[in-house]
Parts: C-alpha cells; structure tokens; sequence
C-alpha cells in the first residue's frame, strides 16, 4: 500500500476519513509505514514513532540504567530517526533495524560519555568529576548497577536484548551483529558471572 | 541455579515509564525534524555529535574557563594582543575517537615554509619509543623585536596531533582559543614568543599514536615518558657447565617451538642484532628439517644419538640427541577440527599481521581434505564466532569469513579463548584432533587480571583433549612470554610468522604434522658417566628445565610431538683430564668415576601416546660410534649461531666466519632453502656486530 495518498487529503470532508484510515493504519506492519515514511509520509512516520517510543526508551534504558538519560537518548534518537529513516531499506524487520539504531545510539552516547570523563580528569577539576559520580552512583543504586554495572558492555548489551526485551538468541545476533552461538556464549557467560557475584556476596 | 539470571531478568523488564512529558518532547521533535527533512538533505544528528574536530576548540575555550591562572591568561592576551606570528602546537583530532583508539602505523610530517625552523620530523615511533616529545622551537630572532619570553611549546606527540598554526597569523581570536592549548601542554611555558616576521605557518601533522588508548590524555600531563617497547620475552640465563659427579642426571622437556628463531630472523632483517633475550638456541636448531633415521614399525619416535668434535673446542664432544616423530600415513590421519582464533585488535591491522594470518590461512586450506573442520573466532574488544564450523571443503564460505574479518579494538583473548575452546569442544568427536589456532601479535593480557589463572585455564582445557598453538605475528607488541607459556600449557607450539614464506613452513608444510601429535609429554632426562663425561653443558633448553624426580612423575608437563617432526638437543660434554675442563676437582669430594663402562651416559626418554594416560619409558645408552652428518653438523652450526647471538664465552676464538662456513659446508641438500636462509642471517648479523 502506498503511504503517500494520506498526506493529499485537505478537504474538509476527508477529515473524518483520515482518521479512519489512520485507525487502521495501526494494524499496518512496521516495514510499510517504515516505507512510507521513508517516502516522506509524515503520518506514517508519526505513527511509527508514536508506536516504538515506548521500546526506544526501554532498550536505553536497559542499556544506560538511568531513567533521565534514557530518556534524553531516546529524543536523540527520535530526533535523528527522520534521517535514519532515509537508510531504510526494508532489508530486516523495522524493529530489527530500529534496536540497531538504539543500540548504535547507546554506543555513541557512552564514547562520548568516555571522552568526557578523559578530558575532565585530565583538567584536574576532579571535585566536579567527584560529584558527578556521586550523583550517579547515588541513582543507580536503585537499578541493578550491582550487577549490570560488572558486567563488560557486550556482555550488558546482549543481556537488554535476550532477558530485557525477550529476543530469542537468533533475534539478539542479528541486532548486535554477531552470530548465534556468540550470543548463547555470552548469555552462558553472564550467568556465570552473576553466579560468582551471588558467592562473593554471600 | 539461574535464580540470578531471573532476577536480573525481572529487573530488566521493569522499565519505569517514562515521563509523559519527555516523550511528548521528543515526538514532537522528531516531527519537526522529518518535516525540516522534506526540505532539505542535511543530516540531522543529535547536538553532542557534532563534528570531532571542533571539540578541540570548544575544549580550548573550556580550558580558558577553568583555567584562571594569571599567567596563562596574561599570556594569551599578549598574544591577541601582538598579533605576530608564533608556533602553536595545536592537535586538532582528524578522527573520530574509534580510530583514535586504534593503533596506526604513525606517519610524521611536517610542512613549514621557509621562515621558521620547524622541529625534526617526529621519530617513528614504531622503532624505538611510542612517545616522542617535539618541541616546537620558534625562528631564530631575526629583527628588533625582543621577544619578552621565549616559547617552548613542548606538544607531545602521543597521540594523533595534526598540528595547525594557521590559526596565529589568521585570526587573533583563534590564536586566543589556540595558545592556552599550547601553553598548558608545558607547565615551563612563560609566555608565547612574538616573531618578528609577520606569518608563521607551521603544519605538522603527527599521526602518532601510544600503544594505549588511555595514554592519548591531551592536556596537563607531565612530561611525557618513552613508553617502553612492550616486547618480552621468556628466556633465563644460560645453562652452565656441570660436573657429573656432583649432578650426574640432566632432564629437561623437549621442546617444538620455532618462534625464536622466527623473532631473531625477523631482528636481523630489520638490520638490529636481536635482544640476547629473544634467542632461545633450541628452538633455533628445531627450526630446521633434519633428515634423522625414521622410526620403524609402530614406534611413535626414535632417538638417534651422535657424538661429535665440538666445532668451537678441539679439546670437548658434543653429543646430539636427535628424536625424530614418525611419519603417520596421510590418508589415515584423523580429521582435523581447527578453531582459529584470530586477534583483530587495533595493533593486527599492519600488513604483515592480519593480511599476512589471512593469506597463511588461505595456504593452508587447500592442504586440508574435505572431512576437516574450520571454524574462525576473533577476539578484539569482544569475543565473536565468525565462522561456524564448516567443511574445509567449503573454501568460499571459510575465505569469505576471512575476509570479514578487520583490526579494531581493544584485546580480550581470555574471552575469545573461552569462546574457541567452546567451539572445538562442539566440533569434537571420537577419533578427532581438535585444535585451537591462536593467532595474535601479543597484547594478550589486556583485560585479564591474571596470566597465571589464563594458564591454569588452558592446562585445564589441555586435558580435555584440544590442544593450543600459537602463532605470533608481527614486531613491536609481541609478547613472547605469554605466546610460549600459553602453547606450553596448551599442549602446543609457539611459531613466530614474518612471511609468507614461513606461514608456509609452520601451517602446510606442518599440517600433517605439528597439528597433528603423536607423543605428548615427551621428557629426556641423561644420566651422565662420570668416567667418560666429567663436565656437561646442555646447549639452550634453558626453559624446559625439569626437575629430576619430575621424569617419572606423569603429572607435570612436558612438550609433545607432531608428526614427521624432529627434536634435537645437543650437550657438550668434557671427558675427564681434558685441558677444557673448567672446574677443578673437589679436594674433599669423595665420589670417585667408576672406571670400566665406554657408555657416556644413558637416555632415558619418557612420552605418552595422543590422548594416554601413562608414559612408557624408552632408554638408550650413549655410545660413540654413529657416523656424523650433515644434519648433526649443521643443529651444530645453529647452535654455534644461537651462542655468537648470546653468551659467546664457551665459544673461545670460534666466530661467525666459522659458523658460515660449517653451516654452508653442512647445508646437504636444503630443499626449501631454510638452511641457506640462516647462512645469509649469520652474514648478516655479522655484519651488524661488527658495527
């Protein structure tokens, strides 16, 4: 179906038909309105992200463990999606692509996050540095920091994905962009981390 | 069991909503930004991810900032102020931070015009030190113009620094952002020095890299220092001379590994001696194909024992032991289960590394038969299955992971070992050799706390029946040590490969053989007759050492045999009374030589068969008599070549002419050329020690 029909109407009659069409459009599969919006549809693209807000902001935070920030890399992403969106093309499932994009984001915002602290302690201004880390750590003790904070960044990713938003493992590999087995290695890796910090704690 | 896995589980799937508000905000942001869109084609990023390089400045301006110190500020002013030209060193970073991370071949490059004096290029630092300070020294002072201070912007050159002084003649408020830069990288800078002339215009581009991400902190670090060149190597002192009647018995493991022999090639063409170190004589002399008498019937092994006039002293013996591994039929030789597991961190990506590993590996493919198996995993940062097991047959697909495969990232070979062992534990069944292929330039430790519990791991693995080796690739980062207690601990060999030439020698010529074992745990222990050999020097093996009591016991290691593969260890040995003996004989020691028996000693060898549990022994007296040849003179001639590399004291006048000669003399038939490589090694570090 083309998307493109449902940005002509400017009637008044149409009104109501739009909003019609617009009911049914929700049971329209992510990768057509992806397309459409693509094609420059912008009802498409505001049901797409009206539809996924709610899974961009919960893979951030699943990866980053802060509701605020997570919810500032989600309007990064949401901001940027317009332009990601020109890169679709409809090769993998959109929720496929979209967790690569969130994914990408996570990364970025964490180099970045590693640059920042690089150049903040080469200032010397660590009192401010010091706070920070306070602030955070104050906030992420309520998260599992205690135990997603130990694990390596893959091992965190992989973990947001298979038990965070309950991908197979296959589904998991595709996202991440390494293979089956790899991702039933780290999950078997990840439980025996959890496993050796459970006899640490005890 | 997985109560942990669950609770992270539900903790993960409690997401906290988010606020109404902010996802409003960001709706309506991303409308805006697909309505801008329709308009235009910029790329639209988030505000953070603006371009690397104007992070530079901005953090110039943050620095202005927070750097209220007078004297900095004063200066900076001046230099608005004045508005004459002077040398900033200004690293404006090129690249994003990925590639920053990454270690590059460093290019240095300066492109000053004619006015100023610009510093040396910057040393590569591939050679000697990762670290180089450049200082930036301005013009000789030519005109009235006294300069209130001199400047020396001292601008390390660890990390990747595209030096710009553009910015001092073009624009007083770019000099501004610029100059704290300059002067804060050198808390002695006093203040900038004006130049007479006008424009100054000093480009330097230094891309050059520390090893270390972490090393790359651009500002107020102290002086920086020569990093050391991350090289090591495993080697203790030489063995020295030992009277027979105080220790009668030698036992040490034997010993496959070639890569010394490889590094101290691959020194030598590089046109340096190599670091004393660095050469292990035994696995110099392995390095080469011996043609030693060949087992017969269903012996795994044979000794053959050999004395002979030492080259380097008319007045002792040598006595080479020579252990040659049979030949298994090819066509019955178990399938093959190889898990390579290859190192794609920043450092592998140098020509003669990664490039190199791929073309070996595509070599050795078409030495493999159909029912083999290859599977590829790569570790860098993290751990990966690039290529499931597959046929060896399946050329394409094993070539087309190959070539997947790039350099970046950080090293984490614990992982990516884990992750390998896995996939040959999967790739395993009744009747097959698996092996684990690690190829890597060194750097295996980062991220591992404990080298010792990695090799604690791989000895454990060890006994599940898959074995290790080690291929080192590439100079400079090579950790020799770690390479040579991992094979050891894995059952392996350790092989160092610098071309294409010996990626052929070590992976097909060797297929059959070093991948495939016949003997594990091969130890030799001599007990030396008091009454023949007075004084005996086991010549290299210095890191194979074994306890006495260690022979029999089947529960220390030792080194194993592959197929087709040939071992020799060579004593020199003092008969009593000669004129080389170098310790005098106790006044009070009582042990008397027994007289009577013509034996020199006696060999005992011990080995387990592939995948046995209990050694079976195998002795050999030494007698004089078998006839010398070509191969024992020539393990001679490398030995000679392994001492003029490191101790030369037991060698007396004998020198590299003599080594040449007995080397070309005994170089018998030299199918691959192998021997005549080492002559001309030999020229060339004679050469290079007559500097």
């Amino acid at each position: 179906m083309s998307g493109r029909a449902f940005i002509l109407p400017s009637c008044q009659g149409l009104r109501d038909l739009l909003r019609l069409i617009k009911v049914m459009l929700m049971e329209t599969p992510d990768e057509t309105l992806a397309s459409a919006a693509a094609g420059g549809d912008r009802d498409a693209f505001a049901l797409l992200v009206e539809r996924h807000y709610d899974r961009i902001y919960g893979l951030a935070y699943r990866l980053i463990g802060l509701r605020a920030e997570a919810q500032d890399l989600a309007q990064d992403i949401c901001a940027a999606l317009p332009v990601k969106l020109r890169h679709w093309r409809g090769e993998a499932r959109f929720t496929t692509w979209l967790y690569r994009v969130v994914m990408n984001a996570a990364h970025d915002l964490r180099r970045r996050q590693a640059t920042h602290a690089k150049a903040a302690s080469g200032w010397g201004d660590w009192e401010i540095a010091r706070q920070d880390e306070i602030k955070v750590q104050a906030e992420a003790q309520d998260w599992l920091a205690q135990s997603m904070a130990r694990l390596s960044v893959e091992l965190r990713d992989t973990v947001a994905l298979v038990l965070g938003e309950e991908m197979t493992q296959a589904e998991a590999g595709l996202v991440l962009g390494v293979s089956e087995g790899t991702v039933a290695w780290r999950m078997s890796e990840v439980k025996k981390r959890l496993r050796a910090m459970a006899e640490e704690a005890r | 069991m997985s109560d942990e896995l669950d609770a992270l589980k539900a903790a993960l799937r409690a997401v906290p909503a988010p606020d109404p508000a902010a996802k409003a905000v960001a709706m309506r942001l991303a409308r805006e930004n697909f309505d801008r869109l329709q308009g235009s084609t910029e790329v639209m990023r988030p505000k953070q991810d603006r371009p690397v390089k104007a992070g530079i400045l901005q953090r110039g301006l943050a620095m202005l900032n927070a750097l209220k110190m007078k004297p900095i500020l004063a200066a900076t002013t001046s230099v608005a102020a004045l508005l004459v030209g002077f040398v900033v060193i200004l690293p404006l970073s090129g690249k994003g931070p990925m590639e920053e991370a990454r270690g590059n071949k460093p290019i240095a490059q300066v492109d000053a015009p004619a006015e100023l004096t610009v510093p040396d290029a910057l040393p590569e630092p591939m050679l000697q030190t990762q670290n180089d300070t450049t200082e930036a020294k301005p013009a000789p002072q030519v005109s009235e113009a006294e300069a209130p201070a001199k400047a020396e912007a001292k601008a390390k050159a660890d990390k990747q620094a595209k030096t710009d002084a553009d910015v001092a003649a073009d624009a007083a408020q770019t000099a501004t952002l610029a100059e704290p830069e300059a002067v804060t990288r050198d808390e002695q800078a006093i203040a900038p020095a004006p130049m007479p002339t006008g424009r100054a215009v000093a480009k330097m581009a230094a891309d050059s890299y520390a090893a270390e991400p972490a090393a790359s902190m651009p500002v107020m670090e102290p002086a920086p220092l020569p990093q050391p060149n991350t090289e090591t190597f495993a080697n203790a002192d030489a063995n020295p001379v030992k009277v027979t009647t105080e220790e009668p018995v030698s036992t040490f493991s034997i010993d496959v590994d070639t890569a010394s022999y490889a590094t101290v090639r691959s020194s030598l063409n590089a046109g340096y001696l190599p670091d004393p170190a660095a050469v292990r004589i035994e696995e110099m002399v392995n390095y080469f194909p011996y043609a030693y008498p060949k087992p017969q019937g269903d012996q795994a092994f044979r000794p053959t024992i050999t004395v002979m006039p030492t080259p380097w002293n008319p007045n002792t013996r040598l006595v080479n032991i020579a252990i040659q591994g049979a030949v298994p039929q090819v066509d019955n030789r178990p399938p093959l289960n190889l898990v390579f597991l290859v190192d794609t961190s920043g450092s592998m990506e140098d020509a003669n590394k990664l490039p190199l590993l791929k073309q070996s590996l595509g070599l050795m493919l078409g030495q493999l038969r159909s029912e083999d198996q290859v599977a590829v995993v790569a570790y860098a940062g993290s751990a990966g299955e690039v290529l499931p097991p597959t046929k060896a047959s399946d050329t394409a697909a094993i070539m087309a992971a190959l070539d997947q495969l790039s350099a970046g990232g950080s090293t984490a070979g614990a992982q990516g070992l884990e992750l390998a062992y896995q996939v040959a534990d999967s790739m395993k069944a009744e009747g097959e050799v698996s092996r684990v292929l690690l190829a890597t330039d060194g750097d295996f430790n980062v991220g591992i706390d404990d080298p010792e519990a990695l090799k604690d791991f791989i000895a454990k693995k060890r006994e599940s029946g898959v074995y290790l080796s080690v291929l080192g690739f590439g100079r400079g980062n090579l950790d020799d040590a770690t390479m040579q207690a991992l094979a050891q601990n894995g059952n392996g060999t350790a092989s160092y490969i610098d071309t294409l030439n010996e990626a052929r020698k070590v992976l097909v010529d060797q297929v059959t053989g070093a991948l495939y074992p016949i003997a594990d745990n091969v130890k030799i222990q001599v007990e030396w007759n008091p009454a023949q050999v007075a004084e005996y020097r086991l010549i290299g093996y210095e890191t194979r050492a074994l306890a006495r009591e260690d022979f029999n016991n089947d529960k220390v290691d030792a080194g194993d045999i592959g197929a087709g593969t040939a071992v020799t260890a060579i004593y020199e040995v003092t008969a009593p009374g000669s004129a080389a003996l170098r310790n005098d004989p106790l006044r009070y020691g009582s042990a008397k030589a027994p007289e009577g028996s013509s034996e020199l000693g006696y060999l005992r060898l011990r080995s387990v068969a592939p995948g046995g549990k209990d050694s079976a022994l195998q002795e050999t007296p030494i007698v004089p008599g078998m006839p010398v040849t070509d191969e024992t003179r020539f393990a001679a001639a490398i030995a000679g070549f392994g001492q003029l590399l490191t101790d030369t004291k037991y060698l007396g006048a004998w020198g590299w002419d003599q080594a040449i000669d007995l080397a070309l003399a005994s170089r018998g038939a030299d199918e691959f050329g192998y021997r005549i490589e080492a002559v001309n090694l030999m020229r060339t570090a004679k050469a290079l020690s007559q500097r």
